[in-house]
């Protein structure tokens, strides 16, 4: 009995999210209906679905900030409706909106949110050395954030919430508005990050993004009405890439919301 | 080339203001609905733009093109005589964005980036409220908006507040459309918006050029260039280039090689350690590559990336798209 479950360890991959039937509605309306998916550690999962198709309810019970309605969820081993707190710790997040606090100096924010997730300060100050020379941002150590251009911070922000080393980094639209060229640095740097095994979730707008990614899943009504890789999934929707397999999902949507 | 391009540009700028002289009515013929020269403006030590030109001619569909932080909020506040630029003369319409302000504010639409309409009002109250700020009514200009209202006119007694992000955007180019206006400032209206939305959106943007506005937009989405008549590339504050999108991809003066393989990232930063790779970036399913040598043939760089250990790598010519322009053109 031992050994199977030993074997198992081996052979199964680690699941950082698992999510089984999860539901959330307000009053009548269901925002999120049965949606059930896995991924596995140092995977980069895109989240796609039309505005209003109920991506930011799922990812906030994913986060520990929403309880689920019904429906079982796990993220880095802790159940989202009972061990909320701990889920918080295990995890980072990044959205376009919300990501550094302008007021406050490159370094004042690291501190911040190292200090914030619990990291001591020795390890702080390695880091936080280590980190500002690897994206080349010795000379803004002691500049405020707001000053920085939208293209630095959005990097910045990123390495900060991973700069904890959580299991899973939930990034919400990260690179809105972003040019170009640093839309893709940043993707390198999703990149890197999976590599060193933090599972990345990621929402985006920019179908060309999808493609970076490991596996896919599209939400339509609150559902999840196709998951599998890009590549898959343009061979099943007969697309030549992954905007069409968009349009031809998501227009089937009769919600009229957001 | 372009050198002749300005002088051109130029005398016609002269000619018109020569008939402006002769009549009012010559000069809105002969001014480009929309016109920007020089301007200039900072906040504080942020030079926010830098000696700006544009035109916009009558009817066009025209697309401001680039990332947050570019300029294009200032210039359509310039332009809508929300703000006063530090240099340079702006018209909308014939009318100076300085001295006839108000003729303009009367006769252009605008809808900011941010949702600007009265949370607390309906629907409809928003819509008559606007319609009557500009001395009209629903009904006189209905046929504008029709399509548009349509879709969110079941929802006319709810409030605006309470409307979602698409039924808002909509509304608000109700209200933006509602007196007729003669230009329309649209200030990325697909920002955040999801890639269906979008193109509904400016399915609804051609329908309103049919019907004969001008039509400024702006948009960081650069797959959104080839819907527009011209676009201005812009960052930093400047124009990069002003063209027709299909100009402005003939113009790239490079040859871009697509490449695919098994593993797109190892691939990536492959191909960059290889000495006659210039640059290297991906592209959805395909990574753009461009050479400083063209004695390299495909089939030697094949060779070399299976020694790297990668197999089935194939490369092909592939025509740029504006979003390859706009790399090439803000490359240092």
């Amino acid at each position: 009995m031992e050994n199977l479950q030993h074997s198992e360890i081996i052979t199964q991959p680690e699941k950082v999210i698992e999510v089984n039937k999860l539901v959330k509605r307000f009053g009548h309306f269901t925002a999120v209906d049965h949606i059930s998916f896995d991924v596995e550690k140092g995977e980069i999962f895109g989240f796609l679905g039309a505005n209003g198709a109920g991506k930011t309810t799922a990812m906030r019970m994913l986060c520990g900030l929403s309880k689920p309605t019904e429906g079982k969820g796990k993220v880095a081993g802790f159940d989202i409706e009972h061990q909320s707190e701990q889920v918080k710790k295990s995890i980072g997040y990044m959205s376009q909106k919300f990501s550094l606090y302008n007021d406050l100096k490159v370094w004042e924010n690291i501190r911040l949110f190292a200090g914030i997730y619990g990291m001591n300060d020795k390890d702080i100050k390695e880091k936080t050395a280590l980190l500002l020379e690897q994206l080349h941002f010795e000379k803004e150590r002691n500049v405020l954030v707001k000053s920085l251009p939208l293209g630095m911070k959005q990097k910045l922000a990123f390495s900060v919430a991973i700069f904890h080393t959580p299991e899973v980094v939930f990034l919400d639209e990260p690179t809105g508005g972003v040019d170009p060229a640093t839309r893709r640095q940043f993707w390198e740097l999703i990149y890197e990050a999976a590599a060193k095994g933090i599972t990345v979730f990621v929402t985006t707008h920019y179908m060309d993004e999808a493609e970076y990614c490991n596996r896919v899943s599209i939400m339509v009504d609150g559902r999840i009405e196709a998951l599998d890789s890009p590549h898959n999934l343009k061979t099943e929707f007969e697309a030549h890439n992954m905007d069409e397999v968009f349009q031809q999902l998501a227009r089937k949507a009769t919600r009229k919301a957001d | 080339m372009s050198q002749n391009n300005e002088l051109k540009a130029d005398s016609n700028c002269q000619l018109s203001i020569v008939n402006y002289q002769l009549s009012s009515v010559n000069c809105q013929l002969q001014l480009p609905t929309v016109n920007c020269k020089s301007i200039s403006k900072a906040y504080g030590s942020v030079q926010a733009l830098k000696e700006v030109s544009i035109d916009v001619e009558a009817g066009e569909l025209y697309g401001l093109i680039g990332p947050d932080g570019a300029g294009k909020t200032t210039l359509f506040r310039i332009l809508t005589t929300l703000i006063l630029a530090d240099k340079g003369t702006s018209t909308v319409g014939g009318f100076d964005v300085v001295k006839d302000y108000k003729k303009i504010r009367s006769s252009v639409g605008y809808m900011p980036g941010r949702f600007s309409l009265y949370q607390d009002l309906t629907v409809e109250e928003n819509l008559t409220f606007f319609a009557n700020v500009f001395g009209t009514t629903i009904e006189e200009n209905y046929d504008l908006i029709k399509d548009i209202y349509q879709q969110i006119e079941p929802f006319k007694t709810r409030r605006a507040g309470a409307l979602s992000g698409g039924m808002k955007q909509k509304l608000a180019l109700s209200c933006a459309l509602i007196h007729k206006p003669t230009v329309l400032f649209l200030d990325e209206p697909t920002t955040g918006v999801d890639p269906v939305s979008r193109k509904e959106f400016w399915g609804m943007l051609r329908n309103l050029k049919e019907q004969g506005i001008t039509i400024l937009v702006s948009t960081p989405y650069m797959d959104e260039a080839s819907l527009c008549d011209r676009i201005a590339l812009i960052t930093n504050g400047q124009i990069l280039k002003v063209d027709t999108p299909q100009n402005i991809v003939s113009q790239f003066d490079n040859i871009l090689w697509g490449v695919r393989g098994n593993n797109m990232h190892k691939l990536l930063t492959d191909l960059r350690l290889h000495p006659s790779v210039e640059s290297c970036f991906s592209f959805g399913d395909t990574l753009h590559v461009m050479l400083n040598n063209n004695a390299l043939t495909t089939t030697a760089l094949t060779t070399w990336l299976s020694g790297k250990g990668h197999q089935d790598v194939t490369i092909f010519p592939i025509e740029p798209n504006v979003e390859d322009c706009f790399m090439e053109l803000t490359k240092q």
